[in-house]
Parts: structure tokens; sequence; C-alpha cells
């Protein structure tokens, strides 16, 4: 596997050069996610490693200082509303993109992925000064509008790829047997494809969850997210408090994205 | 001929029927997608446009000082106007003294002619406790900055809705007095720079996660099976992590006291601590962590699509191993390279939350300062044109990746 039969041994050598290389890589991408952990755990209030006591404090503080757990749940709540409307406009819009005549595609999908690549803090901005006429600025529904629009490609580009694989004769035998458009939708396209849209699901989830820049300029302290409230913290006086919640939210991605991997194995199998 | 011809009609008609009969299947498709469309063009779209229109939009003058600028009309433009330019201002900052309106006209005003926004205030001042003229020699002899016809140019200029003057700050241009467009002083010439810095940045980083992200790629199509998996795994999960979380630990580990300068002193490379947050080595080294894997995913999706049996073929062919990799396999992970230094390159033009945290002042990019101009500075004329700026260079960056990949490409691990 590693080596093709015919290698001389200089391209052994440089062969196991460029896997150190890798290996080297795959360590600077992986070990700063780690770094956190550990200290989140120490019983100090600076950042030096090893960790002379380890101890809960600053979970304790994560979970009983209100301002934290509020942060929390507002996060929650955010996230999980985003989630329902970008996965249920993606997966839409999705259906109509896998048709075999669905018009003006390239011009479309350049829109729908286009806030994928519009500099964030452009949307925040923009938000900031549009919602406010409305006076959707701080309040929630303002941050769910701002994140859907945010979340939505995900959902587009995951459903559209499940769809790709999808057999649209299925629809069809459903419908000659006599199934209607929504039944046939679903009783069977839905469950064919439902690993594509709970992948969406999720990466609209953690688009919301993670977001910062969009959350610190249309929230004020009511609304204030996890993220928002860990970037005030590190901006102003770094405490370990800030480690707990970073921990938490490495071990929330994590757990998303084993939600993810066992769903994209099935869809293989 | 006349042969032909009926065949063409009957083609064409052929041709508009077939059209005509897939209609309905075309609109049912885009009826599918207009939800997500509407949508966006209401929460993401109309922001970005109300953002552009910020950028030109010119109301203070206008609203504030309406009868000073009609009084205008028949001034010469190059004297000191006469008395009822004078009376006319004197009205409008009456009102505007009693409206509390007169520091937006003043701030507006300082933007083009600095110091303007105190000396509008004390004229308001001065004018509220007027009964009756003659105001020229009062206005006059407060500030001589009512002398000078520059002044009244810059007033008469802003009385259209629409101004040019951020855009063109945001690009270090301004209008003379005359009307005519120049740079402004080099010592003052400021946004240039920094979108200079940013496409710096963002092209360092791109170059880095290229250099280190290659060869990653590749070591992925030629490891046995269950490696591969364990190194997708770590290539996927810092995407799948946080950007803040990612920031976080990089502020933690470029502290003064932070994990980078423990082990280096531990090592005794050494002695004293070395700065690395709040510089431009620390900035680009998170930025590069965080891009890594968007670099490395295209490119290998293109490298596991090429043959081995190609290589083997170049070498019996004779090509040494060196001359094989540069002529066969290389330029057949192009499409691959273009990808993903691409999407690294646009997402690098954006960054705001890292620099802010981990970078120095020098490090802040265009992102950072339209932030400034929101929040501190309160000029959202400036920071909407800093956004128009911004957005053309990416949207310029998105057409061209557009125009090499297209948007159905881009794929989610």
């Amino acid at each position: 596997m590693w080596l093709p039969s015919y290698a001389t041994p200089s391209e052994r050598l440089s062969r196991i050069l460029v896997v150190a290389f890798a290996v080297a890589v795959m360590l600077f991408l992986i070990a700063p996610l780690f770094i956190i952990v550990p200290l989140s755990f120490s019983k100090d209030p600076f950042f030096t490693l090893p960790v002379r006591e380890y101890s809960l404090r600053w979970y304790e503080d994560l979970f009983g200082n209100p301002r934290w757990f509020e942060a929390m749940i507002n996060s929650a709540v955010a996230a999980v509303l985003t989630t329902i409307l970008a996965t249920t406009l993606g997966t839409l819009a999705a259906l109509g993109i896998a048709r075999p005549d669905f018009p003006y595609r390239r011009a479309i999908m350049a829109l729908l992925i286009s806030p994928m690549i519009v500099p964030i803090v452009i949307v925040a901005v923009g938000s900031y000064l549009f919602f406010g006429e409305f006076g959707l600025t701080n309040t929630r529904a303002g941050l769910v509008l701002a994140h859907t629009a945010l979340a939505t490609p995900f959902v587009v580009i995951t459903v559209t790829a499940t769809l790709s694989t999808y057999d649209t004769n299925l629809t069809r035998a459903a419908n000659s047997l006599g199934a209607s458009g929504l039944s046939a939708f679903f009783r069977v396209t839905l469950p064919n494809i439902l690993p594509g849209v709970i992948s969406g699901a999720i990466f609209a989830f953690a688009t919301s969850f993670d977001e910062v820049v969009v959350a610190l300029f249309l929230t004020a302290a009511e609304q204030r997210t996890l993220p928002v409230q860990m970037f005030s913290g590190i901006r102003d006086q770094i405490n370990p408090t800030i480690m707990a919640a970073a921990t938490m939210l490495l071990i929330l991605s994590i757990l998303l994205f084993a939600a993810l991997a066992l769903l994209t194995r099935k869809k293989a199998r | 001929m006349s042969v032909t011809e009926t065949v063409d009609i009957e083609r064409i008609r052929t041709f508009v029927a077939v059209r005509r009969a897939a209609r309905p299947a075309r609109r049912a498709a885009l009826s599918l997608a207009l939800p997500l469309v509407g949508f966006l063009i209401v929460a993401f779209i109309a922001p970005i446009l109300y953002l552009l229109v910020t950028a030109v939009d010119n109301p203070e003058t206008r609203s504030i000082l309406p009868r000073t600028l009609t009084a205008l009309e028949s001034w010469d433009g190059v004297s000191t106007p006469d008395e009822p330019v004078f009376a006319a201002l004197a009205a409008d900052l009456k009102l505007a003294k009693e409206d509390s309106t007169a520091s937006q006209a003043g701030k507006r005003l300082n933007y083009e002619i600095p110091g303007m926004r105190s000396k509008v205030l004390a004229a308001s001042r001065m004018a509220a406790g007027l009964e009756a003229g003659p105001y020229r020699e009062k206005f006059l002899d407060q500030s001589e900055i009512w002398a000078a016809p520059e002044t009244w140019s810059v007033i008469r200029r802003n009385g259209a809705g629409l101004t040019p003057y951020y855009l063109l700050t945001a690009v270090d241009l301004q209008q003379s007095p005359s009307g005519g467009i120049e740079g402004v002083a080099p010592d003052q010439a400021i946004f240039l720079p920094i979108l200079g810095r940013t496409l710096l940045v963002a092209g360092i980083v791109t170059g880095l996660t290229l250099i280190l992200g290659y060869p990653v790629a590749y070591v992925l199509t030629i490891a046995p099976r269950t490696i591969a998996a364990v190194m997708m795994l770590m290539v996927l999960l810092p995407l799948w992590t946080s950007l803040l979380v990612r920031t976080t630990a990089w502020v933690v580990l470029l502290q003064s006291d932070g994990v980078i300068n423990a082990v280096l002193m531990a090592l005794h490379l050494t002695t004293e601590k070395v700065q690395l947050i709040f510089t431009r080595f620390g900035t680009v080294t998170a930025m590069t962590h965080i891009q890594l894997p968007f670099t490395i995913l295209p490119i290998y999706s293109v490298m596991r699509s090429i043959q081995p049996t190609q290589l083997r073929a170049a070498r019996s062919l004779g090509a040494g191993p060196t001359s094989a990799f540069w002529r066969i396999y290389a330029p057949q992970t192009l499409p691959g390279v273009v990808a993903g230094c691409l999407m690294t390159f646009i997402l690098s033009l954006g960054y705001y939350i890292t620099p802010a945290l981990v970078g120095g002042p020098q490090d802040q990019m265009v992102s950072n300062f339209i932030s400034v101009y929101i929040n501190r500075d309160l000029n959202w004329g400036l920071a909407a044109a800093l956004g128009v700026v911004l957005l053309l260079v990416t949207l310029a960056i998105y057409g061209l990746f557009l125009r090499l990949v297209g948007a159905d490409k881009i794929k989610l691990g």
C-alpha cells in the first residue's frame, strides 16, 4: 500500500520523509484542540502545563453562574430554531435542484451557496443595519433569521449529494401505485434521503451553535449566546471558565461529528 | 431548398413543443427552490444591499441644513457667501439646536473638513441666541472657517442625497474642493494598505496550507484503509470544532505564559519569553491551522481519482520518480489545488475573530476595521464602504471559483 513494488531506495527514503511530514502536520491539526481539555480541569487560574492540581471549579462556574448557563440555553434555543428552518428550506430547495429539468441551475446554485462565501462581518453588519429598521436587532428572531441564512448552504449541499444517488424511479413507482405527491415524498423519498437530511440538520445546528460574529452584532445581554460570552471573556480577561466552555463545545462537536460519521457509514452500506 | 426549409421549420416546431411540454416540470422544480431563494433574498441579500446603500447614503446635510442649501444655489462658488446664506444657516442651526441634530450635521461635515464638528456645534449655540440679523459678521467673527469658500463648497456638495465620499475614502481617494478626484496625502492613506495586508495574509495562509496540506492529502491516498480512516478523522475533526474554540486554543498556546513558551524554555531553546501572541506569526499560524482542512479536502478528492497505474506506466517508460511526479501526477492534481486554494483564500479574506484575538494592531484585517467603524466610531458610511470593497474583492474571487470549479463541486467531508 505505502509503496509501489518498483520503488528505488531513494524513493523509499523520500516516501518515509513525506509520511513523517504528514504525521507532523496531523499533530499540528489535532494537538491544539486537546490542549484546552486538561487546562479546563486545572485548579489554577492560569494556563500552564503540566497541570499541578485538578479540580472541577471552572465547570461549577460554567453551570452554576447564571450568565454562563443562560448563554448556553440561548445558544441551544437559537440553534434548534435555525436547524428546523434551515433544514426545511434547504431540503425543499435541494429536491428542486436535483430534478433534471431545474432551470438556471448554475445561477441559483451560486446564490444558494453564497452565504458560505460572503465575509461574515459583512453579513453581520448588513443584518445589524437592515434588521435594525424593523426592530429585529437584539431579538432572538433576528438572530435565527441570520443564522438560518448562514446554515442553508450546508443543508443544500448535503441533501443534493444524497439525492444524486437516489433512484427517482422509486418516487415514480410510488406515484403509479396511487400515492399522492406528498404521501410519496414522506413515505418513499424522505426515508431514502433521510441520512442526507439529518447530516444537513447537524451541520445547520453546528453552524448556529458555534457562530460568533453575527451573534455579537445582533444580540444584547438577554439573547447573548455561549460563543459571544466566550468571546467577550477572551477579550477582557481570559479565565479558565472559558476553557471549560470550550471543552464543552469541543465535546459537542465530537458528538455531532460521530453522529454524522455513523450516518454516512450507513449510507455507504 | 423548399424541402430543407420545411424540415427546419419542423425541427423548430418540435423544439418549441418540447420546451413547452417541459415547462410545467421546470416550473415545478423551480417552485421547490423558491421558498429558499425568497428567504435568502429577504434575510441575506437585502441586508447586503442595505449595506451597499449605506455606503453612498448622505442624509445629514440635506435634512438638517435645507434652507442653507437652497440659499447656496445662487452662490458663485469662489467668494464668501452673502448675508442670505448666513441667515439661512442661522435658521437651520437654530432648529438643529432645538432638535439636537446639529452634532449629526457637524459629524458628517467633520469627515471632510477636520474640526468642523466643534465649529458647527458652537455656531448652533450662537444661532440659538440670535434674534435678528445681520448674521454674516457674527459667523465670521466666531470662526474664519465660515469665510473659506471650501467650507461652503463641501456643504453644497453634500446637499446631494448620495455621496461618493465613503467609497472614495475606503480606497484612499478624496474629492478636491473643485470636484476632481485625487489621492489623499500619503500619511493619511490607511485603507489600501489594510486591504493589501488582508490580501497578503490571505495569500500567505493559502500558500502555507498548500505546502502543509498537499503531502497530507497524498498520504491519505496511499495509506492502508484503516490508517487513512483515522487520518481522515484527524482532518475532519478540527473542521467540525468551533472556530472560536480553535482560536481560544491558540490564545492559550501563544500567550507569553503559554504552553509554547513553556516548552521552548524547558528545552532551553530560549531563555526569555518570546512574544508570540499579538504578532503576525501568531495570526498566520492560527489561521493556517483553521484553514488547513479546507485546502486538504478538495486536493484529496482529486488525488483519489488518479489511477496509480499511470505513475507505473510513466516509470516503465523511463521517467525517474521526480519526473514522474512532476510531469504526470502533479498536473492532474491541479483542479483540486485550485479548488482548495481559492476556497481558503476566499475564506481567509473575511477573517475577523482570529486576528481580533490573536493578532496585534498591525494584523487587523478589513473585517476588523469594519467592526471598529460600526461599534466604536459610529461611522456607518465608512464601515459600509469598506464592506463594499471587501465584498467586491471576495465576489471577484468567488466568480473565478465558480468559473474554474463550480458551486456544485463544493463538498462537505
